[in-house]
């Protein structure tokens, strides 16, 4: 009874908007109902930019994942100072969170084309870092994407490195095991949950961004959520349920990618203290 | 197998790298704001003082810091006392709430807004036209992972019952019990969450741009695109918020059943 508020807000304004993309996908630019929308997806030039997101998406959560896991292992391990591992997490919390406008900001600043180290290279090492290609671009978006990834990654999957019993440790060399067998038959498969599991956190995290692509490229890089946004800030007029037709899509993906993450999750708990 | 006794090599190569590439666009920012808007070269505060006396500036991040607020407001009376009859009344609703934290995952703002925008089209102006009524109800629904994973960590480190049964037996009402004698017990808790939905709408892009509210970030893209060294200074500004915003959390988390997801963000 007490929580009848609550339901009626979450239906109000989650559920009944989530469910309007989905019905509207499949309305007619006037009247009626159409599969055109949702069957344009397929076709270019969308396909280009579901292919543009998900690229950008596994490329950030793989080498994000990669470089967090690393970082996470390197602050937790045995003889690094425990001051240093506070320090990762604490400034993971906040670089995790910066995002969007100021963001792409720092990085303009930094490697675009007047940036800090772009001139820095130039002038002091005679290096063209770009070599014609600039910031401002899907390799652009990925270096940006990182500056939140892989802080992300360090804040999953700390707790299931501090879940690696250092006892499994001792009792793998007790049993004669050398470092390289202790990670490929405990380290590894004990970390694989998890690991899997912040991936796809990571996966989704990027393929739902829009304000740091949108700002870093001005709109130039048509990742989907960019080309939704185009249908409302007023550059294309079109068909609005394209756009939920496209929202949909998005829906799609990461309703997959929730439905593989609950089950790692569940898998994933049962070693994390 | 020995343990180790100082840090091992590979793990402080890793460790100054990353330091190196997180800290290295903080300082160029930095280094960025304070050339000269004829020449490029160092050093000037120009930029601050632009900033400083731009009233667009100060008129955005007000109306972004009164959201903020109402966000906070209108969560809070939401999320608590529901969180709060979920743990004393039906605890079995607790993973529902749990399983629907995670939905905004895959409904992400830039899905949300669309099906907002659409849905909401013809309601009356002060809803709709208005960002006190639109963008804050839709910025409740993103606050509403972060809000519950730290209601629900500070309600568990209490006892919800024995309080409650305490409280009543002594004659108080339910609101007096709510707010005199559970929430000074997830105080920390509560500014957690508080703290989380400052950051989150103080940096919202995705939704305020779609449905072309001026709040802060907005403003915050239009100095990207016209001027290149002030639009240095304000990122800065903006970025000390979230540092403060964030820190303030961290330092409630080390109290008592404040150990909130820290994830939230607006990319």
């Amino acid at each position: 009874m007490g929580t009848v508020p609550f339901f009626a807000y979450i239906i109000l304004m989650l559920f009944i908007p989530a469910g309007e993309v989905l019905v509207g996908a499949f309305k007619g630019a006037t009247h009626g109902w159409t599969t055109s929308n949702v069957s344009q997806l397929v076709h270019q030039p969308y396909l280009h930019s579901y292919r543009e997101s998900i690229e950008i998406s596994l490329v950030t959560a793989l080498l994000g994942g990669a470089i967090g896991l690393a970082l996470a292992y390197a602050a937790i391990r045995d003889g690094t100072p425990r001051w240093i591992r506070s320090m990762l997490t604490t400034f993971s919390g906040v670089a995790a969170n910066f995002g969007g406008i100021p963001l792409a900001f720092a990085f303009v600043a930094t490697l675009g084309t007047i940036g800090i180290a772009t001139q820095f290279m130039q002038r002091q090492l005679h290096l063209n870092v770009w070599q014609g290609a600039d910031l401002f671009t899907k390799t652009g978006v990925e270096i940006v994407y990182l500056y939140f990834q892989i802080p992300l990654m360090v804040l999953v999957i700390a707790p299931a490195i501090d879940g690696l019993r250092r006892e499994w440790r001792e009792a793998a060399s007790n049993l004669g095991a050398n470092s390289w067998q202790f990670w490929r038959y405990v380290g590894l498969p004990v970390l694989m949950p998890s690991v899997l599991g912040a991936l796809i956190l990571l996966f989704g995290n990027s393929f739902a961004a829009y304000a740091t692509a949108y700002s870093l490229t001005n709109g130039n890089v048509y990742i989907v959520p960019v080309v939704i946004g185009a249908y409302y800030t007023g550059n294309v007029s079109s068909n609005p349920h394209l756009a939920q037709a496209l929202a949909l899509g998005m829906f799609v993906v990461l309703a997959v990618m929730m439905a593989l993450y609950i089950p790692l999750q569940r898998r994933a708990a049962r070693w994390v203290r | 197998m020995t343990t180790r006794r100082f840090i091992a090599p590979s793990a402080a190569v890793w460790l100054l790298l990353g330091a190196a590439y997180f800290i290295l666009p903080l300082v160029a920012t930095f280094l960025f704001s304070l050339r000269q808007l004829q020449t490029g070269h160092c050093c000037t505060v120009a930029s601050y003082t632009w900033v400083i006396h731009n009233g667009q500036f100060w008129s955005s991040l007000r109306l972004s810091v009164e959201l903020a607020l109402e966000t906070i407001a209108v969560s809070l009376l939401l999320y608590v006392p529901t969180v709060y009859w979920v743990h004393l009344k039906v605890p079995k609703l607790r993973p529902v709430l749990a399983f629907m934290a995670l939905i905004p995952f895959v409904v992400p703002p830039i899905v949300l807004v669309v099906g907002l925008l659409n849905f909401y089209k013809g309601t009356p102006i002060w809803f709709y036209a208005q960002p006190w009524g639109f963008l804050v109800a839709a910025y409740v629904v993103l606050a509403f992972p972060y809000m519950f994973f730290s209601l629900d960590s500070g309600f568990r480190a209490i006892d919800v019952h024995t309080l409650t049964e305490a409280s009543q037996s002594l004659g108080a009402s339910w609101g007096r019990t709510l707010f005199q004698v559970i929430l000074p017990n997830i105080r920390a808790a509560a500014l957690a969450g508080s703290f989380l939905t400052l950051a989150i709408v103080l940096g919202e892009f995705t939704i305020a741009n779609l449905s072309q509210f001026h709040t802060f970030p907005i403003y915050l893209q239009y100095v990207n695109e016209t001027q290149a060294y002030a639009a240095g200074a304000a990122t800065l500004v903006s970025f000390g918020i979230t540092w403060a915003a964030m820190l303030s959390l961290l330092f409630v988390g080390r109290k008592r059943g404040a150990r909130a997801s820290v994830v939230a963000g607006a990319r």
